[in-house]
């Protein structure tokens, strides 16, 4: 019996536990439990953890595949936007300056810090063009909206004019983000619908549009210049897309301002 | 649709369950694992053969990694946990400490132990997918068995079980 007595060590254990242990080795083990009860029970008690954990989770695997998950679905939401994002990068390069308009970043981007920065941009659209009286803090006729943005969120920032669109700048206002202060633009139509531009660092790799939608609003994201920005507006992914694609082209100053009259909307271009 | 597609598609379910004990919020979890495949399809290309559903559990892990660093940062969403409701008898008590004893871990030690315990990966994936050796993942693996059961033990006077 004595040499079936081999030290049998904690890792041992374990690697027993999880059926990793070597089929010569475990009459060792197993004499080495019948003799040592202390052990004998750690391991029953690792044993009826992993039985826990099975049956507490376990009843996942059987339930039915939601639609959003299924690779098809994936796939053709993709598909759709690497469309956009590639007509995006065309009226980027007709526009002037290629610039680095990167349509897919495979870089260690962070979908769930995104997710949250969309998250609070839809917050602060949902909450403030239900606004009557005070839907901006500072309306676009006085001169210091966009130095004052500018200086607190810490970028030199732009509200694209949306003229086209029949969308006009309200004004903004100042709200705390994730990662520091947000600039919030307000727009508005002659029949009433509300669009807001969100701006606040976010120091993620460059990524292509990206549309979300939550309860009746859509969102048109994009990062660029360790700065995110997010459309937000009504639920109409092909009109969000536009207004957001226009934005970014004068944002990021691939295209003037269309009209005259926004030419002191526009300081100038970030960074410069 | 390639094998690749196929290999993927089969190993949602399971990427689901890990997510939900991972997470455990199955809305959280849902979110997780279609990040995973949005990733996962943007860089086929970079999947050179090999065992698609480690990679899946790859992406899954990093993701909820950087998942979690961010949440750190709002620190008025992690005390939750801690105020809930008070243990239960009856069939769900055990569900509802397994849960707790879960969100005590160290993530590189949660991790570590649903990737083995649960999902049925040998220790040389789940190191592959941690990116670390073996011996990592094994001590990973003991530091949170001797956790989860110093608190169903009842270290915590707080959270003490009646028995």
């Amino acid at each position: 019996m004595i040499e079936r007595e081999t030290p049998v060590t904690d890792d041992e254990l374990h690697v027993y536990v999880d059926g990793e242990l070597p089929a010569d080795r475990r009459p060792a083990v197993e004499a080495w439990l019948a003799n040592h009860p202390e052990d004998a029970a750690r391991v029953a008690g690792w044993r009826a953890l992993a039985e826990a954990i099975r049956a507490r989770y376990s009843s996942t695997i059987h339930e039915p595949v939601p639609d959003r998950l299924t690779l098809n679905r994936i796939m053709r939401r993709q598909r759709s936007w690497g469309t956009i994002a590639a007509a995006a990068a065309l009226a980027a390069f007709v526009f002037g300056g290629v610039a680095g308009w990167v349509v897919r970043g495979v870089a260690a981007v962070a979908p769930n810090d995104i997710a949250q920065f969309t998250a609070e941009a839809l917050d602060a659209h949902k909450l403030y063009i239900s606004e009557v009286r005070h839907p901006i803090e500072v309306k676009a006729e006085e001169d210091h909206l966009l130095p004052w943005l500018s200086r607190r969120v810490g970028t030199t920032l732009r509200a694209p004019d949306l003229g086209s669109f029949d969308l006009k700048l309200l004004g903004g206002r100042l709200l705390p983000g994730v990662n520091g202060p947000a600039a919030l633009f307000m727009y508005e139509g002659s029949n009433g619908e509300r669009f807001t531009i969100y701006c606040s660092r976010l120091n993620e790799a460059r990524t292509a549009f990206r549309y979300d939608a939550s309860a009746g609003f859509g969102a048109v994201r994009w990062i660029e210049g360790s700065y995110g920005w997010v459309v937000s507006g009504p639920k109409d992914k092909e009109r969000l897309k536009a207004v957001a694609i226009a934005a970014y082209d004068q944002v990021e100053g691939r295209t003037p301002a269309p009209s005259r009259g926004s030419a002191d909307q526009l300081i100038s271009r970030r960074g410069s | 649709m390639g094998t690749f597609h196929q290999d993927i598609e089969a190993t949602i379910p399971a990427l689901r369950r890990y997510a939900r004990a991972l997470t455990r919020d199955a809305e959280t979890a849902d979110d997780l694992v279609q990040d995973t495949l949005v990733r996962a399809l943007r860089s086929e290309h970079l999947f050179h053969g090999g065992d698609a559903r480690s990679w899946l559990y790859t992406i899954l892990t990093n993701l909820n990694r950087n998942r979690l660093r961010s949440l750190a940062r709002r620190p008025s969403l992690s005390s939750i946990d801690d105020n809930d409701a008070p243990d239960m008898a009856g069939p769900e008590a055990g569900g509802r400490d397994i849960e707790r004893a879960l969100a005590l871990l160290a993530e590189e030690q949660r991790t570590a132990l649903l990737l083995v315990v649960l999902e049925g990966l040998t220790y040389r994936e789940v190191a592959e997918i941690q990116g670390v050796p073996i011996g990592t993942v094994m001590s990973r693996l003991a530091r949170a068995r001797v956790q989860i059961k110093a608190y169903l033990d009842g270290e915590r006077p707080a959270l003490r079980r009646i028995k």
